[in-house]
């Protein structure tokens, strides 16, 4: 009995609630907050850079005759998200990308489950993965507009080319990093097989998948801009489409507002894989409680 | 229930209980019973390295009787781990067989080993599913197994927001849930605090005699071997080869403080370091 105590008061001092909890909706706000400021930070930086840079002058050139500072740029990009096309536009592409990322996941997948299930196949089909990786996909689009010619299935073949090694590549790390001893805990347990796989192998591979996934979003909406630019297919918007009729025009104030949404939305995906990322650490305990 | 070492004993070893005069209980007083729990006969085990093979066991005989606790200990490189491989059926033996007569085993490891994005509960669910336990009843028996170690409120915790010694006890429920008969155990404490240890050991002392587990204990601290073992055996290094069996007296509960406890843990000590001095030239 007394041992019974005793150890009940170990765990009690071990994992006892903190003092002075604040309440709930004070911690939200807090966190809401602390997440949210520096972003905040971030935009007016960027927009005090531009304004400088509207305001500066080279050698008698003043780069108010070249661009537009943002006083006028925002106001531009607001006018063409309520009457312009390129609301539609960012339909098309938000499309596309996803589309082509779902194939990129599905063919990662695949091809990355068949690499780390079977040994031999490593090395060879190893090496290919990373070499299509280092090859830039811009260069795959003269070969894929041979094949498809200009059409939304050229764009693909470059994004799912460009994009699936990195989710190969993620689930055969994760799967290889599986911790030998949870193996080891596992195999006693009698996991085997698909059970393996399933309970212990795929959950333990998550964070390298994970990050494999944020790797692969990256390449793929490169791989998308590119394609948008080069691959203009008859009679479709797109933000490609905007971006390519800005600089036959010289309308660079349009310009610059086709860029700030295709650098809004490649952050704004990106940060929910670091979401996803971060949830999924702290929930097994990797990050370091100090640091966050 | 006897070790039986073949291979040409050592002139400085005395295996057995004539090593402990006067606090030896020898070993044939003990009744005759039936199959051991776990039998390793003449079994040895060699490992391919790169500059050729590595023997990590030798010719090592040893039985386990059913509810017995045997602690074995020895230096680096005696082979305790790979011991413990060969009883959970992980590994297969060079030559010798090992029997466990159909027992299910259950492992422990020095670190927990739980599945980090599992609760506690989940963790040790996972043994139960892993069985095939009907869905219905494997929240019950969680349940149970987490009261039985002494974690009822803490099934929600992950294994991070618990202490060492509270993650070891979810892998003791986890590896009670195998519905173990014979519980391996490779240094399980050795990570952890002397209070926390003391405490397990009276833990786990209870654990056992609950349910007449077998237990099989590795363990570098000579005191944790003679507070815990019915026996214990002592290994050589590289091989490893049983080069001692000291059966240890029972004299109602054992204290890791006790004076019987640090007699015996005097005398372990001596013979861990005879066996340790024949490597050193």
């Amino acid at each position: 009995m007394a041992t019974d105590q005793a150890l009940h008061g170990l765990d009690n001092l071990e994992v006892g609630p903190l003092l002075d909890q604040p309440s709930l909706a004070g911690r939200f706000g807090r966190r809401a907050w602390g997440a949210t400021w520096p972003k905040l930070l971030a935009i007016v930086l960027v927009l005090v850079a531009w304004q400088l840079f509207y305001l500066s002058d080279h050698n008698g050139i003043s780069a108010h005759h070249l661009l537009v500072g943002p006083v006028q740029g925002l106001p531009n990009l607001w006018d063409q998200l309520l009457h312009g096309q390129l609301l539609s536009a960012v339909g098309t592409t938000l499309k596309r990308a996803v589309v082509g990322y779902a194939l990129s996941l599905l063919v990662g997948v695949v091809v990355g489950a068949i690499v780390a299930r079977i040994p031999p196949l490593r090395a060879a089909v190893g090496s290919i993965i990373t070499g299509l990786q280092t090859m830039p996909s811009i260069a795959w689009f003269p070969f894929a507009i041979i094949l498809f010619g200009l059409s939304d299935s050229a764009i693909l073949f470059v994004i799912v080319l460009g994009s699936a090694p990195s989710i190969a590549n993620g689930l055969i790390a994760g799967i290889d990093y599986t911790p030998p001893l949870l193996l080891r805990a596992g195999k006693v347990m009698g996991l085997r097989g698909i059970t393996l796989y399933r309970y212990l192998i795929l959950p333990a591979s998550l964070p390298a998948f994970i990050a494999g996934m944020k790797q692969a979003w990256a390449f793929a909406w490169r791989s998308l801009m590119a394609g948008e630019i080069l691959v203009q297919v008859a009679g479709v918007s797109s933000l490609g489409v905007l971006l390519e009729g800005d600089q036959d025009q010289l309308d660079i104030t349009s310009a610059i507002s086709v860029m700030i949404v295709i650098l809004i939305i490649g952050v704004v995906v990106d940060g929910l894989f670091t979401k996803a990322d971060l949830a999924i650490r702290n929930r097994r305990g990797l990050l370091d409680s100090a640091a966050v | 229930m006897s070790i039986s070492n073949t291979q040409a004993t050592p002139p400085a070893a005395q295996p057995g209980a004539s090593a402990i005069p006067g606090t030896g209980v020898p070993g044939a007083s003990e009744p005759a019973e039936a199959a051991p729990a776990i039998d390793l006969t003449e079994v040895s085990k060699a490992y391919r390295t790169g500059r050729g093979e590595l023997l990590a066991l030798d010719g090592v005989s040893l039985q386990v009787a059913a509810g017995e606790f045997v602690c074995i200990i020895g230096a680096s490189g005696c082979g305790k781990s790979t011991l413990l491989n060969l009883v959970a059926g992980l590994d297969q033996p060079s030559a010798g067989t090992v029997e466990t007569g159909g027992r299910r085993v259950g492992l422990m490891f020095q670190e927990p080993a739980l599945f980090p994005w599992l609760t506690a509960g989940r963790n040790v669910e996972m043994a139960l599913r892993a069985r095939g336990v009907p869905r219905e009843v494997r929240r019950d028996r969680t349940a149970e197994l987490l009261e039985t170690v002494r974690l009822g409120g803490f099934g929600d915790k992950r294994p991070h927001e618990l202490s060492g010694g509270m993650r070891q006890r979810v892998a003791m429920a986890r590896a009670l849930a195998q519905d173990a008969d014979v519980l391996l155990m490779d240094e399980p404490f050795g990570a952890l605090d002397a209070m926390t240890r003391d405490l397990l050991h009276d833990e786990l002392e209870r654990i056992c005699a609950e349910r007449s587990l077998t237990v099989l204990f590795v363990t570098h601290n000579v005191r944790e071997a003679a507070r815990l073992g019915d026996r214990v055996i002592v290994l050589s290094s590289r091989p490893g080869r049983v080069i001692g069996e000291y059966p240890v007296p029972r004299h109602g509960q054992r204290r890791i403080d006790s004076g019987e406890v640090a007699q015996m843990a005097a005398m372990l000590t001596d013979r861990l370091r005879e066996e340790m001095g024949r490597h050193g030239n």
